[in-house]
């Protein structure tokens, strides 16, 4: 099965130390994603859903079980796999289009091909007016993009995106949602979303894996067959978002006790 | 409009005192070996600053002979040895500091000594240095570049330490060697910190500068006042001393345009 899929979590645990207690933060994931889907991992903060992709991205490696990418063990990050971070992380002196090039002179890529792949990434984003601004002089969303272009510079057949709208604004983020639609259209990447949006995997996904609390497992995996581009205001998108924050709810109570717990022990 | 009326009142405050010191002086409130009247201090200032003979175009050409007064021939040999010091301080304090910052064992050796040593003023190094490099120009750069030395270190220390590790993780998921990590994420991160390091450093060898002209030079603004005091000089003392500030103030000014100059992309929370 493995074979056919183009990211494979295969038997996910991660446990971490806090506070001398052991923490199972993924509990035997399994996960097969074909190459150009778009995921969503949905769940309540706590439920390991950016521990997953971390793992994913190389960052945190799992304690047991393997993930791989083609058939071939994640053991380090690279740039096989952009991640789009939601606090931007753009390099502060560093202008928009420095930011874009970056990832293309360290792979070694000449002068001349750094330039057009960079305004061509520029205006497919509508930053070529800002290229020779700091991040600093542009706004969240503006920033985001440019965190966008820096990945899609890569191309790297899979963008790991971990929560990444969740600073904007409602119409900015709606807006982000629409262009990276587009994008994932265009350029066919396999894309793993990290949201704690019911209506953002909704709206974006291919296929939504809601994980639980604590440890965190996959609670479901629901496709979403609706047409694009998705009506939020349509029966069907609707019913399929009760049912979600039906699911959502009850993994959102147990963290809540769990908090309560917590507090009283405190 | 406004910012006229802005610049008239930041010299408001020195013309009152500038009178009222005056005032002291004409009335003959204060003896004027204690304390000259500002109008003897910029008598002397400008005797001071004139070249000392009278031009002669065989002796060479008249920008030389413009610049061939006391005060510039002064205040050039303390910049020259404010510089050379800062730059052999700042220079090995740069290494070691990138290196401390960035390696833990390197911390773990070399920080124990650097608190030790870092406490010591520059100016206990005094009986040393002559002990070491005599008098002359060696002892006093010596004592500018300890001056400089340990707050580029300390600055230096902190901003690599301080880099915001979610840069290095996008380094990494770039794809970054170690090498272009440091180069291209880390040192520029540090920058910051490292920039107001060397503007303390150099505020540091500025101050150490004038003690170190006191005691092992026999020129420069340092030595040229405390030559004043032996015959009395009040007006030069002071004129020396005015000097000295108009410097340091040049330099920091410097200094700071620099910093903002090639920070532009910081949020610029060091103006001023």
């Amino acid at each position: 099965m493995s074979e056919t899929s183009h990211i494979s979590v295969q038997n996910v645990h991660k446990v971490f130390e806090s506070g001398g207690q052991e923490v199972h933060a993924l509990k035997a994931i399994n996960l097969e994603i074909p190459q150009g889907q778009f995921v969503c991992l949905l769940g309540p903060s706590g439920c390991g859903k950016s521990t997953l992709l971390n793992a994913v991205a190389g960052f945190s490696l799992p304690t047991t079980g393997l993930i791989t990418v083609e058939g071939a063990v994640i053991t380090e990050p690279g740039p096989d796999r952009g991640m789009v971070f939601q606090e931007y992380a753009l390099f502060p002196w560093m202008t928009v289009e420095q930011n874009v090039a970056f990832g293309l002179q360290i792979k070694g890529v000449e002068k001349a091909a750094i330039e057009a792949k960079v305004a061509e990434l520029l205006a497919m984003l509508n930053l070529t007016d800002f290229r020779k601004r700091f991040p600093k002089d542009l706004s969240g969303g503006m920033r985001q993009r440019v965190a966008i272009a820096r990945v899609l510079a890569l191309d790297s057949p899979i963008m790991l995106m971990d929560e990444p709208f969740g600073a904007l604004d409602a119409l900015t983020r709606r807006n982000l949602q629409d262009e990276l639609l587009r994008i994932w259209t265009e350029l066919q990447k396999t894309i793993l979303f990290v949201t704690h949006s019911i209506e953002e995997a909704l709206y974006l996904a291919d296929r939504t894996v809601v994980m639980t609390y604590r440890p965190g497992t996959v609670k479901c995996d629901i496709p979403v067959d609706l047409p694009r581009p998705r009506d939020v205001a349509s029966p069907a998108f609707n019913a399929l978002k009760k049912d979600l924050s039906q699911l959502l709810m009850e993994e959102q109570s147990r963290h809540n006790q769990a908090e309560f717990r917590g507090a009283a022990v405190d | 409009m406004k910012r006229y009326r802005h610049a008239a009142s930041g010299v408001l405050v020195p013309l009152a005192a500038i009178g009222f010191w005056q005032l002291l002086s004409s009335m003959g409130w204060v003896n004027a070996t204690i304390l000259p009247s500002p109008m003897a201090v910029l008598v002397k200032w400008w005797a001071y600053l004139r070249p000392l003979e009278v031009f002669d175009p065989a002796q060479g050409s008249y920008l030389q002979w413009c610049f061939s007064g006391e005060l510039i021939h002064d205040a050039l040999g303390s910049l020259y040895r404010v510089l050379l010091g800062f730059v052999i301080g700042a220079g090995l304090a740069l290494p070691l500091g990138l290196t401390m910052g960035y390696s833990k064992v390197a911390y773990a050796l070399f920080n124990p000594l650097v608190q030790v040593l870092r406490p010591i003023p520059p100016i206990a190094y005094i009986p040393l240095s002559i002990l070491w490099f005599g008098l002359g120009n060696p002892p006093a750069v010596f004592l500018i570049s300890i001056g400089a030395f340990f707050p580029v270190l300390m600055n230096t220390v902190t901003g690599v330490q301080n880099v915001d590790s979610i840069y290095l993780r996008v380094g990494r998921n770039l794809g970054a060697s170690r090498l272009t990590q440091f180069t291209r994420i880390i040192l520029p991160a540090a920058t910051p910190y490292i920039f107001t390091g060397a503007r303390i450093g150099m505020g540091t060898a500025f101050i150490v500068v004038i003690v170190s002209e006191m005691i092992a030079v026999n020129n420069g603004l340092g030595y040229r006042i405390l030559e004043a005091r032996e015959y009395l000089w009040s007006d030069k003392i002071i004129a020396g001393m005015f000097t000295i500030g108009l410097l340091g103030l040049g330099i920091d000014t410097l200094m700071s345009r620099l910093s903002s100059h090639l920070l532009k992309w910081h949020r610029g929370l060091e103006q001023g």
